[in-house]
């Protein structure tokens, strides 16, 4: 199945500078009962979104009118905690393509990647610099480039590289669709089954 | 010269391909599924057209959202019982093992896995849901995965995975009376932090280690996940073989005997290298408690609140995470919390939901009565772990202690049931995660071992365990 492709991404970002945030508090356990991957969207952080009457809390950054955007810059070890993967559909539900941050846990990055979300490994000090920009200065536009690997704030003269894997790189640009691959080795994979039992 | 670690040696037979700088296509062994994870995985295989590759590798059960009290009767909430309905129609439509809610194997998934014997020694095994490291415990490479991942195993029978690195965790020496194999695995999260193993396989050695039983190794491997490791492992020794002999499907098995001796194989080579090494000295494991919203804010249960400066994890003090994850719970630095009143307590989950938690904890509370403000929550891991504490006489002695046996499932581990902590109340639980609202809603999770619970149970209080005895 054809996904949508990942080039460069241009957009104002949403700072959520707290570390540790984990799975429950992108998507908790209470909205997991669904059997579609639509719907996650507007839950995604509902309990620091939401009071208990569902009324918005005015503090929490995505009640914040000045931040929107399509790039959500985080907190170090960003989504551990449980592995489901309606996080990532929470979060790629409103709207983000693009998670930074300095650390992220490695179910999270997995899934990400599976969703065509692209999870930005920047430094610690890159990501405080990023941060404190974005959060006085919101509405600043943010480049990622992913073919050459590089996150710019263009206005402000700030850029880092940062890693990728290859092969997710490839597949991310072209968005291609990891069980397609696997589907197409299918003989490779029966000829091992057979290697196994002799 | 350096030597091939477990992980190497089960991971190198299970690469079906290398991809030129990308993930191995890793062949998957044992696939566990349960309702929450699963039905996505299952509408993305017929939107492709395929069916599954190899429905006998997989196994399903309902654990995460069954309810613990009448489980003969259908499931009250709609939308649950719809997912159990659905993967019940998944497993039936795809020929998967299922079992269902009220079915004498039904239980959480990692419990049941192993009891059944579905678990063996040099397996690679994965299930959607963070907790498969569980099955390390019998040296096999068990991690948690996506619903997309399980819709690839489904499908193919194989996943795209990285090599990570690889980390050993040494622990000397022996657990003193009183501490429990959670109260050394809340130790070492503590100590390494809540990421402290991102990026890593951990395997635990050492004469602490080699200790455990099977069902205390499982504890420790099933939170290698709490400091983000990818899953932790334990090498198959006699303690192994002989827990797997008492499984009729397993001992009576024709290759029983020709399995053993190859799993005696399963072992790091003497001078295998590791990424990293830590050594701690299980004699200094104390009675644990956590304070915070992250399982690695951990401390002895007598012990004072850390200031931000003091804690661990840098991270978390440096962006204000700390105060306000203390703020969370009512709680400040430097604060003691022995003596603080408690509200509720949690005995289960696939951390501590086996008999011999439940035997640990019954022990503890036998001829004492529970706190009359305590709510209790004792919830088997499986129907297997039931029928036995009713057999050994754990459930009446519960009961004469004022403490209900309830029916087996994920319960209050992440709430997704009616087994609920209400807003601000204090809970002891006996399961993995304290994280913000992982039992409810404003819930306060405090994690810790069987024993640390039975005592708040008893008391009311935040009790160390081996104050105990001189109570009533």
């Amino acid at each position: 199945m054809k996904r949508e492709e990942f080039t460069i991404l241009e957009s104002t970002a949403v700072p959520l500078p707290l570390a540790n945030i984990d799975t429950d508090q992108i998507i908790p356990a209470r909205f997991l009962s669904a059997t579609v991957r639509e719907g996650f969207g507007e839950k995604l952080f509902r309990d620091w979104r939401f009071d208990g009457e569902g009324k918005p809390i005015p503090g929490f950054v995505l009640n914040r009118p000045e931040f929107r955007g399509e790039i959500l810059i985080t907190g170090s070890n960003f989504g551990c905690g449980s592995s489901r993967e309606h996080a990532v559909w929470a979060i790629t539900g409103h709207g983000f393509r693009a998670v930074v941050s300095d650390s992220f846990a490695d179910i999270f990055m997995n899934n990400a990647l599976n969703n065509g979300l692209l999870t930005v490994t920047v430094t610690p000090e890159f990501l405080a610099q990023l941060t404190e920009l974005v959060a006085a200065r919101p509405g600043t536009m943010l480049r990622i480039d992913l073919p050459e690997q590089v996150i710019s704030v263009p206005g402000a003269g700030l850029s880092s590289g940062f890693p990728v894997n290859p092969f997710r790189k490839e597949c991310l640009i072209r968005g291609l669709d990891n069980i397609d691959y696997l589907l197409s080795m299918k003989d490779e994979i029966l000829a091992f089954e057979k290697s196994r039992q002799s | 010269m350096s030597g091939k670690t477990l992980f190497d040696r089960i991971w190198d037979a299970h690469v079906v391909r290398s991809v030129t700088g990308g993930p191995d296509v890793l062949y998957i062994d044992r696939h566990y599924i349960h309702e929450v994870t699963s039905p996505q995985a299952f509408s993305g295989l017929r939107e492709r057209g395929i069916s599954v590759l190899r429905p006998g590798r997989t196994i399903a059960t309902a654990d995460h959202n069954i309810p613990t009290l009448n489980q003969h009767l259908p499931i009250a909430d709609p939308v649950s019982r719809n997912q159990v309905e659905t993967l019940e129609e998944n497993c039936r439509t795809g020929g998967i093992k299922y079992f269902g809610m009220g079915d004498p194997g039904n239980g959480i998934v990692h419990v049941t896995g192993p009891e059944q014997g579905y678990t063996l020694p040099g397996m690679t095994i994965v299930c959607g849901d963070s907790h498969t490291s569980t099955h390390g415990a019998f040296g096999t490479i068990a991690f948690g995965i996506g619903t997309s991942e399980v819709e690839m195993v489904l499908a193919t029978q194989c996943l795209l995975q990285s090599r990570p690195k690889q980390m050993r965790i040494t622990v000397k020496g022996k657990l003193r009376e009183g501490v429990t194999s959670k109260d050394l695995i809340l130790y070492i999260i503590a100590s390494l932090g809540t990421g402290g193993a991102t990026g890593y396989f951990v395997e635990y050695a050492g004469e602490a280690v080699r200790r455990l039983s099977m069902e205390s190794r499982m504890t420790v491997c099933n939170m290698s996940i709490e400091m983000g490791a990818r899953g932790g492992l334990i090498a198959p020794d006699e303690v192994t073989f002989n827990w797997l002999a008492q499984i009729p499907s397993v001992s009576e098995n024709r290759e029983f005997a020709r399995l053993v001796h190859e799993w005696h194989s399963l072992r790091s080579d003497r001078g295998a290298h590791f990424d990293r090494e830590v050594t701690f000295d299980a004699s200094e494991v104390p009675p644990m408690i956590t304070y915070g919203t992250s399982p690695g804010m951990g401390m002895a249960v007598d012990g004072t609140i850390p200031t931000p400066e003091e804690s661990a994890s840098s991270a978390q003090s440096a962006s204000g995470s700390y105060l306000k994850s203390l703020d969370y719970m009512g709680f400040k630095p430097g604060m003691r919390l022995l003596g603080h009143p408690i509200d509720y307590v949690f005995l289960g989950s696939c951390t501590n939901g086996r008999i011999e938690d439940l035997r640990l904890f019954t022990e503890a509370v036998a001829g004492k009565k529970k706190a009359a403000g305590v709510t209790a929550l004792i919830v088997p891991g499986s129907q297997q772990v039931a029928r036995q504490a009713e057999r050994e006489g754990l459930t009446e002695t519960l009961r004469l202690a004022g403490f209900e046996m309830r029916q087996p499932g994920c319960s209050s581990c992440l709430a997704m049931n009616e087994d609920k902590i209400p807003a601000g109340k204090y809970a002891v639980s006996t399961s993995n995660r304290n994280f913000e609202g992982r039992q409810g809603p404003g819930a306060r999770t405090l994690l810790a071992g069987p024993l640390v619970a039975a005592a708040a149970a008893i008391t009311g209080r935040i009790t160390d365990p081996r104050e105990l005895n001189w109570l009533q």
